[in-house]
């Protein structure tokens, strides 16, 4: 992308202390509570969290997607090369979405208008941001569609919707973000809808496709797909960001409580499989399950979010907010007892 | 209800099961065709046992589920429990057997009521069976006891529970009577990680308490292999493979399931040895409609030869383990 040509220097993306609330009938929900990350160029970095944890909202407030009246984006900055995007009017706003940054949503049959055959909703992007003839347009989408490996290109442009599959439906809404050659794009649960053979096409063709600049922000509840994926990643928990780091880190050396329990909890393929039942001994892995459940974001506990579930909170835990401990190499916990147990 | 069961003979055996669904077209509705949902399969399980049926969506597993619980029509085959064929019985026959199956859904919420109360709903089937002795709130809070929910809560409504607590409930109500067999469709895929365990283990230990057998269905390879003694393989309505469950997972013998295991993102900590070769399979599954020729998996097989194109396989057996795949049939001959 080429619209601020001399800002390459800059972070790509730096989120800094931004908190969303929304206003529903029971009162004032934290969706978001002070979350700061950033991005760099050429990087896929992971949000991991259970539904509910404010990841998408995360996702949708950095292209300010947030519904009005309700929602609201209280404080914080969106530096997008530098540039606060929660001071930018409707129209800059309107130039940086699906050209600069663009998203994958999870359901490509709902993201996609049923009315329109994909060519022309492609067309009708591209032209939004490019003043070319829709003759050209048509072409650059027809490529995209050869590009993204659906058969027939020629053909399947005046297609509608309902006539692909899943799979193919989300290779269109990935040819639509990666079309304009963004500098970001935000995927959130892209393939959470697809079969796992499916799911493992379309990691491939974003692996294939991505441009060498682009940086994606990949939000998931799987933690399989993060590792397949990812470069870095943050784990997020009710409302915040409890751990960041590297891959390996995260994976290998988890610091927060509900990194290591949410890892455990994963089913695990190679697990002794259960032997045929006998007698004394039915057979069968327990699962280290996390006790209790996330907390409602209208009464969460006043210190750390997961106090109540922790195996190893005390007394501080209960009132007082832990920070995010820097633990050297890009690696952050928000636990008092992460710096202890180096 | 005294289907005294011989012992050592399968709770349940199913053989060559078909369930078809017409396809209607035009004012006279004629039918056109059939989707072969369910296409000549054969299975059983055992007392206790858990048998999970994996593969990917509309490949007919759930199909499969509803037609043992004689929620769908099947077209040809025999569905014995406990030595009784279940397409044979009358109406009240059947009542009576339907008390001992019961089945699990995926979505929580839809399976629930949202207008009754969960003591309503989950003492629904005893007081239809007439089998509540005492009061229905001594049932109803013995239950929510063995499913690890407040005994206190049976005034509320589905609503009011996260997904976790729903999915409980709902095996509340499966459980309520006493049944042989629970048919679990999907029952944790709505679910988070952290929440998903839970009701993993409570499905485990309840399987164990009462000698429960389950037919899992799921498409998460990982979930069925932590519950499953034994796995089955569907891909078109058929199955392609079947085993115990340690066999499958490390030493699968069908291309699909090659296929199936290695495209399951996971992470490193579980790098198993066929999983060092990456497998993506090309396309995308055939419309059951109009099933491809011979073996069905041939035009996205990448081990296919010339003779999977004519003639579908035969089963291929050894021990418990057993495949329907050309490569293994030649050796053989």
């Amino acid at each position: 992308m080429i619209w601020i040509e001399g800002l390459r220097n800059l972070k790509l993306l730096k989120i800094n202390n931004i908190t969303v609330t929304f206003e529903i009938d029971e009162g004032i929900v934290r969706a978001v509570d002070d979350v700061s990350f950033h991005i760099d160029r050429n990087e896929i970095v992971g949000l991991v969290g259970e539904s509910g944890c404010g990841k998408s909202v995360t996702a949708l407030s950095i292209l300010r997607l947030i519904p009005l009246p309700y929602g609201r984006i209280e404080t914080g900055e969106i530096l997008f090369y530098g540039k606060n995007l929660l001071e930018l009017d409707h129209k800059e706003m309107r130039k940086i979405r699906g050209r600069a940054i663009s998203m994958i949503f999870q359901e490509p049959g709902s993201a996609l208008s049923p009315l329109h055959t994909i060519g022309r909703q492609m067309v009708e992007t591209i032209l939004l941001h490019k003043n070319i003839t829709r003759k050209d347009a048509w072409n650059i989408a027809e490529t995209w569609v050869e590009k993204v490996k659906i058969s027939d290109p020629r053909e399947r442009m005046f297609a509608y919707p309902y006539q692909l599959s899943g799979g193919m439906q989300q290779r269109v809404m990935i040819a639509m973000a990666l079309m304009l050659e963004p500098d970001l794009i935000i995927a959130d649960e892209p393939t959470t809808a697809l079969d796992v053979t499916t799911q493992a096409q379309i990691f491939e063709l974003v692996r294939e496709m991505r441009l060498s600049h682009t940086s994606i922000l990949l939000i998931t509840h799987d933690m399989g797909v993060i590792w397949e994926m990812c470069d870095r990643v943050l784990v997020m928990y009710a409302s915040r960001i409890v751990e960041e780091g590297n891959r390996d880190d995260i994976f290998s050396r988890p610091k927060h409580p509900y990194t290591i329990a949410l890892l455990e909890a994963i089913p695990k393929l190679s697990a002794t499989p259960p032997i045929p039942p006998s007698k004394g001994d039915k057979g069968g892995c327990r699962l280290k399950a996390i006790p209790g459940q996330v907390p409602s974001a209208l009464n969460y506990p006043s210190g750390c979010h997961f106090f109540d579930r922790c195996p190893d909170a005390f007394d501080r835990c209960r009132d007082e907010k832990p920070k995010l401990v820097n633990l050297g190499n890009r690696h952050r916990a928000a636990c008092f007892l992460a710096k202890n147990e180096l | 209800m005294n289907y005294k069961q011989p012992k050592k003979l399968p709770l349940l055996e199913v053989y060559d099961l078909q369930t078809w669904f017409p396809i209607k077209r035009g004012i006279m509705a004629r039918t056109v065709g059939y989707i072969r949902a369910v296409d000549i399969v054969s299975l059983y399980i055992n007392r206790g046992e858990t048998l999970g049926l994996v593969g990917e969506s509309g490949c007919g597993k759930s199909t499969l589920g509803r037609t043992l619980l004689g929620l769908e029509k099947a077209r040809k085959g025999k569905i014995l429990f406990c030595g009784k064929n279940l397409l044979e019985l009358n109406y009240r026959e059947l009542r009576d057997i339907r008390r001992r199956m019961q089945i699990i859904f995926q979505d929580p919420l839809t399976a629930l009521n949202p207008r009754m109360n969960i003591i309503d709903i989950i003492t629904e089937g005893l007081v239809e069976f007439r089998l509540i002795q005492g009061t229905r709130e001594d049932h109803a809070k013995r239950l929510m006891n063995e499913v690890g929910l407040d005994e206190e809560a049976i005034y509320r409504y589905p609503h009011e529970f996260s997904g976790g607590q729903r999915q409980r409930i709902n095996i509340a109500r499966a459980l309520s009577l006493r049944p042989d067999l629970i048919v679990c469709d999907e029952p944790v895929s709505a679910l988070d990680v952290s929440v998903q365990a839970q009701v993993i283990n409570l499905l485990m230990d309840l399987r164990d308490r009462y000698n429960l057998s389950y037919l899992f269905i799921s498409h998460d390879l990982s979930v069925v292999s932590n519950i499953a003694h034994r796995m089955a393989v569907m891909y078109l309505g058929k199955i392609v493979e079947y085993g115990p469950t340690g066999d499958i997972i490390n030493n699968p013998m069908h291309p699909y399931t090659k296929a199936l295991i290695n495209a399951a993102p996971r992470p490193y900590f579980e790098e198993i040895e066929h999983k060092s070769k990456r497998i993506i399979l090309n396309g995308e599954i055939p419309s059951s409609s109009d099933p491809p020729s011979g073996c069905m998996f041939h035009t996205r097989c990448m081990e296919v030869m010339d003779i999977c194109r004519k003639r579908a396989p035969r089963e291929t057996k050894s021990g418990m383990h057993g495949v329907w795949c050309h490569l293994y049939s030649r050796v053989v001959e």
